[in-house]
C-alpha cells in the first residue's frame, strides 16, 4: 500500500461502475448476450485502470507513462472493429436487418463509451489525490452525469412530425398517404397487408432534417427498431411482406409501411419517435457557407 | 455490376402480349393466373407484381 493505492482503486471502481451503467439492455436489444456483457465490462475495467494510473504516473514525473494511453486508443478502436464485425455477421440473419449505418453507430458508441470511462476514472483519481474521497465521490457523480448526457443523442421525435395514415391500394400499387411504396400483385397479399400493415408519414421540420431522414441507413434503423419492439409479420421467403420506407420526392416526407405484430398506433408512434438519429446520417446543409449567403 | 433484380416468371391470360426469355405461364382465367402467381411467389421467394389486368410477373428482389 502506498499513497496512490486508494485513489487508483477508487478510480477503477468508479470507472467500471460507469461502464456498467452505460451498458444498458434496451429496446435496441443489444447487448443482450451475457458474454457480450462480460467482454464490455472487462474492457471497461481496463479503461478505468488506464484512466486511474495516468495521474499517479504524472505525479511521479513519469511522463512517458502517458504514452500508453495511445495503446488504449488503439485497443478501443479494436473494440469498434469487433462490434462492427459481430453485428455485420449477425445482421444477415435478422428478419429486418439493422443496416450498415446503424451498426456503425452502435460500434462508434461502444468505442466512445470506453473513452468516457477513462475520463471518469481520470477525474475521480485526480480529485481524490488533490482533495479527498468526498470531493472525489462528488466529481465521480458529476462526470458520470456528463457521460450520460454526452452518450444520449437526439431521437426522431426531435426532428420530425409523425402522423398515422391508413394504407390503401390504387390498383396494385400500395400507398401511404400519397407516397408510393410498392406493387403487390396478388389480392390475398393485398388483404394481408391491409389487415396487418400500418402506415406512417414523417414530415421533416427543416431543410437539415430532409436530408437526414432521406438517408437509407437512417430509414433502415427505423424499420429495424420498430420490428424489434413491436414484432414483425413476416418470415424468410415472403419478400412481399417486407416493411419499407419510401420518400416523397416533392417535399422530402417519408412514408413508412410496417407490419407489426402489436398493432397499436400510439405505441408505434412512440417507437418511431425514439429511434436514435444516427451520427453518420446527420447532414447540415443550413450550416454551409453557400446556403447562408443566399 | 451485379444484377439485383430479375424477372423469374411471367403469368398471363393473354398470350399475345408477352414474348421473350423468362418462363411464361399462360392461363385461362384471372383466378388461375392469381393462383399460379401465388404458388410461384412462394416457390421462388419472389414477389408477384401486377402489371395489368392480364399480366403478372414474379420478381426476385
Amino acid at each position: 500500500m502506498n499513497e496512490y493505492t486508494m485513489p487508483i482503486l477508487f478510480g477503477v471502481i468508479i470507472g467500471t461502475l460507469a461502464r456498467i451503467l452505460m451498458l444498458r439492455t434496451d429496446y435496441r436489444q443489444y447487448p443482450t448476450y451475457l458474454h457480450g456483457k462480460v467482454i464490455h465490462v472487462s474492457l471497461g475495467f481496463i479503461a478505468a485502470s488506464l484512466g486511474s494510473v495516468a495521474i499517479p504516473a504524472i505525479m511521479e514525473l513519469e511522463f512517458t507513462a502517458v504514452t500508453f494511453l495511445t495503446v488504449a486508443a488503439t485497443q478501443f478502436r479494436e473494440v469498434r472493429n469487433m462490434e462492427r464485425n459481430t453485428l455485420t455477421e449477425v445482421d444477415s440473419f435478422e428478419l429486418v436487418p439493422r443496416g450498415k449505418t446503424y451498426i456503425e453507430g452502435i460500434a462508434i458508441s461502444f468505442e466512445s463509451r470506453n473513452y468516457l470511462v477513462i475520463f471518469t476514472s481520470f477525474i475521480t483519481t485526480l480529485t481524490f489525490i488533490i482533495f479527498n474521497v468526498y470531493v472525489a465521490l462528488f466529481a465521480a457523480i458529476c462526470s458520470v452525469t456528463v457521460s450520460m448526457i454526452l452518450m444520449s443523442g437526439k431521437t426522431m421525435k426531435n426532428i420530425v412530425q409523425i402522423d398515422h395514415h391508413p394504407l390503401h391500394f390504387k390498383g396494385a400499387g400500395l400507398y401511404v398517404d400519397n407516397i408510393y411504396i410498392m406493387n403487390i400483385g396478388l389480392p390475398e397479399r393485398q388483404e394481408e397487408i391491409l389487415k396487418y400493415g400500418l402506415g406512417f408519414v414523417l414530415t421533416p421540420n427543416n431543410i437539415n432534417t430532409i436530408t437526414t431522414i432521406a438517408n437509407l441507413g437512417q430509414r433502415q434503423a427505423i424499420l429495424h427498431d420498430v420490428s424489434v419492439t413491436l414484432g414483425v409479420f413476416r418470415d424468410s421467403g415472403t419478400p412481399a411482406l417486407t416493411p419499407l420506407i419510401k420518400r416523397d420526392l416533392d417535399d422530402g416526407r417519408i412514408g413508412i409501411f410496417i407490419l407489426p405484430q402489436i398493432r397499436d398506433v400510439n405505441k408505434a408512434i412512440k417507437v418511431i419517435g425514439s429511434v436514435p438519429i444516427l451520427e453518420s446520417a446527420i447532414r447540415m446543409p443550413s450550416e454551409s457557407t453557400f446556403t447562408r449567403k443566399t | 455490376m451485379e444484377i439485383e433484380k430479375a424477372i423469374l416468371a411471367v403469368i398471363t391470360t393473354n398470350s399475345s402480349i408477352v414474348e421473350g426469355g423468362a418462363p411464361i405461364f399462360i392461363c385461362e382465367t384471372r383466378k388461375e393466373a392469381e393462383d399460379i402467381s401465388a404458388n410461384l411467389e412462394a416457390i421462388t421467394d419472389g414477389i408477384a407484381h401486377e402489371l395489368s389486368e392480364e399480366l403478372f410477373i414474379i420478381v426476385k428482389h
